[in-house]
């Protein structure tokens, strides 16, 4: 078996020993103790572990770490910079579009990239973009909110 | 093994609790005492004036290795830079209670809420509690630390007044300081203890505040410490590491209830780092990492026995047929007499399915031995429970037994047991090193419990004017939560039969008055229509509860009750009480006539629970017991065949996603004149039957189980 030996995760090159089969959710959080993204089924059916792959949210749990070898990896942990929330994640406080926090980071994911690629969604649009992302204490409607609100806040050259 | 005793207050469907430990272990560890240790400063600690208040468990286990007096409701540390630690035995499940706790201390010590840490749910800091369930925190706990807090203002005023030699009808509080107005100083309440620890002990303490007269409980302070989850830095216990912590992985047996007849271990033994366990019908392996565990467990070649068992479709049945004689089985008034005087009679049943909690955290555990002391970090609602258990499976004092829950991925009633606890702290025992175990999606929709199924029968009698005349109520296993309704009926006959269940069961979030009220208020709008009253007032007509009412009509309000509706659109309502709180939802659905789907388009939630400590946090919870409702009003149902789960994945049991929620509107109706109850759970009850009915109105079917729509 091919071994993966680096990962470009958040800005950084850094150093891994796995076998390409093993999961990217695994190598993150238990090879990189990058705990930030989370384990909820383990078929992509949940959206808990979503990261960004070269932009692209992507289920870390269904991605062998060999698929992710070489590309840019962004993970909950890189969105925080000098202190400083990124909108949506300040959104979600504004919003209380969270109670026990667990599915927050897939969320907050899989938001960053549907706003990328779509500054400024429209209700229906959120929905659909975020379908795949499963919220059992039911935020559905502030996480929408806190999109909208987001993408407020980032019009005129935010990040 | 040991029976658990059960305090009486705890309703007969929270099954877990009595349920048998599934493992029984037999090892000797050897007795190691340990110690607490407090810093400097002031600490005020709470006895409860009735002491068996808080704690369920009188004599049997509870009486040896006590490691936490039972007595004590809460207790607080100021220390001597300002900082309030407050300490209790709930867990924080984002029902949001470290933030409503917070406030409570906040208001009655006068100090900012950034000044406040909650120490939560750790069975070595924290003070004996029974659990983290039935809507208790809010009209139990959080009056036991504002007494606290109360009691360590007066303290600090006290040695205020001592050491500006005045008064203390001079002294005031506000923001963390006690304040003289003669001397025109204030003084820090960290400064007040001058480098002392100061211990004191209070079994009683001036009244709360009014809420009339609330700064900081009754407003939307946001959740404490919200940053550290939109940022991914909070640990949950499946993110805990520990020092050559290894990773654990149970064989699981083939069915429900089997015996392991053999196994061959001897593939996986070979796998460098591997060991196997095996002790009883327990068997599980260790390994460097999750997915050598994984592997290892599946190479273990193992045989089960188990008898044949029911199914998902004889489920039903199987309930009435397996039913024990009701241990009360009162009349109130005479059924006969009130059925001779009804102008129509209805008798028809309703059913509910079994429904997992799927909490997106599954269940995990850490464990670590040292030195005959075990640590376990677990996601559990009954931290000193799971002690219990774990000193039982182990054989050892409670007091060789800590228990700490990290905020946890949530539960809604069905964390309350020990398991991956017993398994995780097993494997560590016998690898020598600390173990952790994170059940996977399968094994948590598999090993973990279910609300109940159940199956309810009413017959009842009305008069053509609306008065309903009796009411015979018999609900088969799902619980007797919310049984008693609110009506103003005068004859009555309301039984819970227990009976057999074929799959493991216990506590979800709102008990079975999900189940109770979904048959009754459906059965009402039967009702109503065999009399062609409108719903809602027939409601009222029927009732005398000012409370029920006020929700109902608030509900209807907000709602628009009266107004025209367009076509294949159907309107429903429903009301209900559960834990001293009162509920009222209104839904409009839309049917789509060429596919048959359903679509819940709108729903409108009245709710009422005393005094509002977190209007907006509130609001969330409701929200959320909407959305969660949802699930196992619509779609949500476990399927089984003979000791097997088989849609036990989220590919195959849909739980509410986006696209499902509707419009949601929330109505809070604030009694500041009333104590808070818990609000967690009730709004959950309402959804279903105002689905139901409402699909009856815009077609005319009436569906009398949930859930309602099992393949839209």
């Amino acid at each position: 078996m091919q071994r993966i030996t680096e990962l470009f995760v958040n800005g950084s090159r850094l150093r891994v020993d796995a076998a390409s089969d093993r999961s990217l959710l695994s190598v993150l959080r238990d090879d990189l103790d990058l705990t930030g993204s989370k384990y909820g089924c383990g078929e992509g059916q949940c959206g808990a572990c979503t990261v960004l792959i070269d932009g692209v949210a992507t289920r870390s749990c269904v991605t062998s770490v060999g698929a992710a070898a070489g590309k840019k990896l962004t993970t909950i942990e890189a969105l925080e910079q000098n202190g400083r929330l990124h909108p949506l994640q300040a959104a979600f406080l504004e919003a209380d579009a969270l109670q026990c926090g667990y599915c927050t980071p897939g969320m907050i994911m899989s938001g960053v990239a549907l706003l990328s690629k779509n500054p400024n969604p429209n209700e229906q649009e959120i929905i659909r973009s975020m379908e795949g992302n499963v919220c059992r204490c039911g935020t559905y409607p502030r996480i929408v909110t806190a999109i909208r609100k987001a993408a407020q806040a980032m019009k005129g050259g935010g990040k | 093994m040991s029976k658990r005793a059960i305090d009486d207050s705890i309703e007969v469907e929270r099954y877990e609790l009595f349920a048998e430990p599934e493992y029984d272990f037999n090892f000797d560890v050897a007795r190691r005492d340990f110690f607490k240790l407090l810093g400097g400063g002031l600490v005020m600690v709470f006895v409860l004036p009735a002491f068996a208040q808080e704690s369920g468990q009188q004599g049997g286990r509870r009486a040896q290795g006590e490691a936490t007096p039972k007595e004590v409701g809460g207790w607080l540390h100021i220390d001597e830079a300002g900082l309030v630690t407050v300490y209790t035995g709930k867990v924080e499940f984002g029902q949001n209670i470290r933030t409503s706790l917070s406030q409570a201390v906040a208001e009655e010590l006068r100090v900012p809420i950034s000044s406040i840490r909650m120490t939560m749910g750790d069975t070595d800091l924290t003070p004996y509690d029974m659990g983290t369930f039935g809507s208790m925190t809010t009209p139990r706990m959080a009056p036991q630390l504002r007494k606290a807090a109360i009691a360590a203002r007066e303290a600090l005023i006290e040695l205020a007044a001592e050491h500006w030699k005045t008064d203390r009808a001079s002294l005031t509080v506000a923001d963390g300081k006690v304040i003289s107005s003669r001397a025109k100083q204030s003084l820090e309440f960290g400064k007040l203890t001058k480098g002392q620890k100061l211990l004191k002990v209070i079994s009683d303490a001036a009244a709360p505040a009014p809420a009339s007269e609330w700064k900081i409980a009754g407003t939307s302070v946001a959740k404490v410490d919200g940053r550290s989850f939109v940022t991914g830095k909070h640990r949950y216990t499946s993110d805990i590491k520990r020092e050559a912590m290894l990773f654990g992985k149970i064989v699981r047996p083939s069915s429900f209830n089997a015996t392991l007849v053999s196994a061959d271990t001897k593939e996986a033994e070979a796998t460098a780092g591997v060991r196997v366990v095996r002790d009883g019908n327990f068997i599980g392996v260790t390994a460097p990492d999750a997915r050598t565990a994984a592997r290892a467990a599946s190479m273990v070649k193992t045989e089960w026995k188990a008898e044949p068992q029911p199914s998902a479709k004889e489920l039903f049945d199987y309930l009435r047929k397996q039913s024990t004689p009701p241990r009360q089985n009162a009349e109130q008034g005479s059924i006969a007499e009130g059925l001779a005087r009804a102008d129509k009679k209805l008798e028809l049943t309703y059913t509910v399915a079994y429904i997992a909690h799927a909490p997106l955290e599954p269940r995990a555990a850490v464990a670590e031995w040292n030195a005959g002391k075990l640590t376990v970090w677990t996601g559990t609602q009954r931290p000193f429970g799971v002690r219990s258990e774990l000193a039982d499976a182990f054989h050892i004092p409670e007091e060789r037994v800590r228990v700490i829950v990290p905020d946890t991925g949530a539960g809604y009633g069905g964390k309350h047991t020990g398991d991956a606890s017993i398994e995780a702290a097993r494997l560590a025992q016998a690898a020598g090193k600390p173990v952790k175990l994170v059940w996977t999606r399968e094994e948590e929709f598999t090993w973990a419990y279910f609300r109940p199924a159940g199956v309810i029968d009413i017959s009842s009698g009305v008069q053509n004017d609306g008065t309903i005349t009796a009411w015979e109520f018999h609900n088969y296993n799902s619980g007797s939560s919310g049984i008693q309704h609110r009506y103003d009926i005068p004859n009555n006959r309301i039984v819970f039969h227990q009976t057999k269940s074929p799959l493991r069961q216990g506590s979800y979030r709102g008990l079975a008055a999900t189940a109770n009220h979904f048959a009754r208020e459906v059965h009402l709008d039967e009702l109503a229509h065999l009399v062609k009253m409108n719903p809602l007032e027939f409601r009222l007509k029927n009732l005398k509860d000012e409370r029920l009412k006020a929700v109902l009509v608030a509900a209807a309000k907000a709602f628009g009750w009266d107004k025209a509706k367009t076509a294949d659109r159907g309107f429903g309502i429903s009301g209900g009480f559960e834990k001293g709180s009162y509920v009222a939802t209104c839904v409009e659905i839309a049917v789509d006539r060429s596919s048959g789907k359903v679509k819940i388009v709108r729903a409108v939630t009245a709710f009422e629970c005393g005094a509002i400590v977190n209007p907006d946090q509130l609001k969330n919870q409701v929200e959320g017991s909407v959305v969660m409702a949802l699930g196992g009003a619509m779609f949500e149902a476990i399927d089984f065949d003979n000791g097997r789960i088989s849609n036990g994945r989220f590919s195959r049991y849909r739980v509410p996603r986006f696209s499902d929620v509707p419009i949601i509107e929330t109505v809070l109706v604030d009694r500041k004149d009333l104590p808070s109850a818990g609000a967690g759970e009730t709004p959950i009850v309402g959804l279903a039957p105002a689905v139901g009915n409402a699909i009856f109105d815009a077609t005319g079917i009436r569906l009398r189980s949930l859930p309602m729509t099992p393949n839209g």
